[in-house]
């Protein structure tokens, strides 16, 4: 991805860009980025204002209107644009408040797994020693795993669910937020700021939390952008396999687990769910793709 | 060949090998803890909806070792990993190593063909991308591979049999071969063992029944490939090297072709190792949409049987051949590449 635009053209040629001026030059520069910025926004409209937008509350079923066509097919009408599924449930509507589901997973799962990352990669990359050895042993125990099994014996174990496959999820992601901070925590400490702020007296705690850990926000907003990208995914995919998110909620992997048995008939109810997956999908990892490149003018050469 | 291997290399080998032995320990410790983890006591599980008298669940519980610390069950536990047992499947009764063998070919086998598939687009697709940045071409790789990247597989894989086998006919829908060849299984690689086979047509069929698992499975992997390959080329392109031979006068693709592409396939290589993960989580997805009879069928399989002692086994052994061929990689990497060899 080659900026267009340097910082310079970007920016007001009399004044020194702004980090934030300077962050959106390189950002805009970058269409796969705003597009995915764009299709973000569009989801995130969705989710929020779903009780507005869906036509029909999303588990209303009609018994007239089983596996209906879209509407601009034969036997199709335009009071279910999209269809309608096995039971009669306005496709569209349950797509629309399927974006509510799937954005909540995303972020709930990387809020969990950041926090929990954060706190063990700090007291790794201050600790050192063994806390260390162990915190990473089991980290990289994690990610030797093949991801999708981890979660799926979790889940297993804890018995199917939106709740314990989002925490599934947060496990399996865990080690990437770990590892990052930790080698940040290990490049910052060495730094002259550090040395000053501990000799000026500052705690530990504070000493991580006040100085330490901003400079390490760049690579972990970058990692949480993928990560809501991965955690969808994954949990799309634990529902699609029956462990995730149960009917009738309208998740669009459990949709797509409902759909398989009518892929034969009623190609809608297969096509649109796994739609909206890939399109939300794509969007978080063009938008982290971006914010990689922007924040970190190093990386571009 | 014939002179001893310098020691950094001696000492980078001990290294990673002495990183298997904990990862092993912590692996068995996740499999054994996890399992404990299932709700409600582990006799009752076994003995389902029939319940059990509380004298056989005390001789059960002595049988199986659960009267004992949880240290020394460990212990116990470890044991038998390190002998091969496993435990036994609790709806097979048959044990869980003898099933994992005789499931995984099929796995392998769908691994192998969508790495190779993988490999064959990738490289290509990522070389020439790298060698015309900034063109269409390049765009369009990026692209596609943005998209392959974020594919749900599972949806992939009912899309492909939506048009492949219901509009067009031309793939079957499921498993490994049609019903009526009988192919006597020698390694438990249909593609070999139906070669091996009299029966006419029964390569044929193995083929056409591995095209759409292949392609699914592959996607993900050719999209990283893609990907990796065409940085690892940009990067090698920038090189001083480069610039001399070109400089030199060689020709344009005799530059790229020997001198590039040898050293942007380092980095490609270790991703390729790790893809191995990667392949087994598809591998579960792929399975399950075309009734694949490999391990990942197997373990969902389990899973609605709450068949733990599969689930424990499978996650184990999955873990450990993971383990085992990201070695392998590490090594041969660390052999390849003169940075890390001559490394002190």
């Amino acid at each position: 991805m080659m900026p267009a635009a340097t910082p310079s053209d970007a920016a007001a040629p009399d004044a020194p860009p702004g980090p934030w001026r300077e962050f959106w030059g390189y950002f805009s520069a970058n269409r796969g980025a705003v597009a995915g910025l764009a299709i973000v926004v569009a989801v995130l409209s969705l989710a929020a204002f779903a009780n507005v937008l869906a036509p029909y509350p999303p588990e209303l079923t009609n018994n007239a209107v089983f596996l209906k066509p879209p509407a601009w097919q034969e036997g199709g009408s335009w009071a279910y644009p999209l269809g309608t599924d096995a039971i009669g449930r306005d496709m569209l509507s349950r797509l629309i408040h399927g974006a509510r589901l799937s954005l909540l997973i995303g972020i709930a799962v990387v809020a969990l797994s950041i926090v929990v990352g954060i706190v063990l990669g700090l007291v790794a990359g201050y600790f050192r020693g063994v806390t260390e050895i162990a915190i990473m042993r089991l980290m990289d125990i994690i990610l030797t795993l093949p991801s999708l099994l981890l979660a799926i014996v979790i889940v297993a174990i804890l018995g199917p669910g939106l709740m314990n496959a989002m925490l599934a999820v947060a496990v399996v992601v865990l080690p990437h937020y770990v590892r990052i901070t930790r080698a940040s925590v290990i490049a910052e400490m060495s730094k002259d700021y550090v040395t000053a702020a501990r000799a000026g007296g500052a705690g530990r705690i504070r000493l991580m939390v006040n100085e330490v850990l901003p400079n390490c926000a760049a690579p972990l907003i970058v990692q949480a952008t993928l990560g809501v990208s991965t955690a969808i995914l994954d949990a799309a995919a634990l529902g699609f396999l029956g462990l995730g998110a149960q009917p009738p909620l309208p998740e669009w992997g459990t949709m797509l687990a409902d759909a398989r048995e009518f892929v034969l008939r009623a190609w809608w109810v297969v096509t649109f769910p796994g739609l909206m997956i890939l399109v939300t999908v794509l969007a978080f990892n063009l938008l982290g793709d971006g914010l990689r490149d922007a924040l970190d003018p190093k990386l571009k050469r | 060949m014939g002179r001893p291997p310098p020691p950094a290399v001696l000492r980078f080998l001990a290294t990673r090998l002495s990183l298997v032995v904990p990862t092993f320990i912590g692996m068995t410790l996740l499999a054994f803890f996890l399992i404990r983890l299932v709700p409600g006591d582990p006799i009752e599980t076994m003995a389902g909806e029939r319940g059990i008298d509380a004298a056989r669940h005390e001789a059960l519980k002595k049988e199986y070792g659960l009267d004992r610390p949880v240290l020394v069950q460990y212990g116990i536990y470890v044991g038998r990993v390190l002998h091969g047992d496993l435990g036994k499947s609790m709806i097979t009764q048959e044990p869980v190593v003898r099933e994992f063998i005789a499931l995984f070919p099929a796995t392998i086998e769908l691994a192998v063909c969508a790495i190779l598939f993988a490999l064959v687009l990738g490289i290509p697709a990522g070389m020439i991308a790298a060698v015309r940045r900034n063109t269409v071409f390049d765009h369009g790789v990026m692209g596609v591979s943005l998209t392959g990247y974020s594919m749900p597989i599972f949806w992939w894989g009912l899309l492909l049999i939506l048009l492949f086998s219901v509009q067009l006919g031309l793939t079957p829908v499921s498993g490994r071969i049609e019903a009526r060849y009988f192919v006597e299984p020698v390694t438990g690689f249909l593609t070999i063992d139906s070669l091996l086979s009299d029966e006419a047509g029964a390569f044929r069929s193995t083929l056409s029944h591995l095209i759409l698992p292949t392609i699914v499975l592959g996607t993900n992997p050719l999209a990283t490939i893609a990907r990796m390959t065409r940085s690892a080329m940009l990067e090698v392109l920038g090189e001083d090297y480069i610039r001399t031979a070109r400089a030199k006068g060689l020709p344009r693709w005799r530059v790229i072709a020997l001198h590039a592409f040898r050293n942007a396939l380092i980095p490609v290589v270790t991703v390729i190792g790790l893809q191995v993960g990667v392949l087994f989580t598809g591998a579960i997805l792929t399975e399950t949409i075309f009734s694949w009879p490999g391990v990942g069928k197997w373990m969902i399989e389990a899973i609605n049987r709450r068949d733990y002692p599969v689930l424990q086994g499978g996650l184990l052994l999955l873990g450990v051949v993971v383990m085992m061929v990201n070695l392998l990689v590490d090594l041969a990497y660390g052999i390849i590449n003169p940075r890390i060899r001559h490394a002190r």
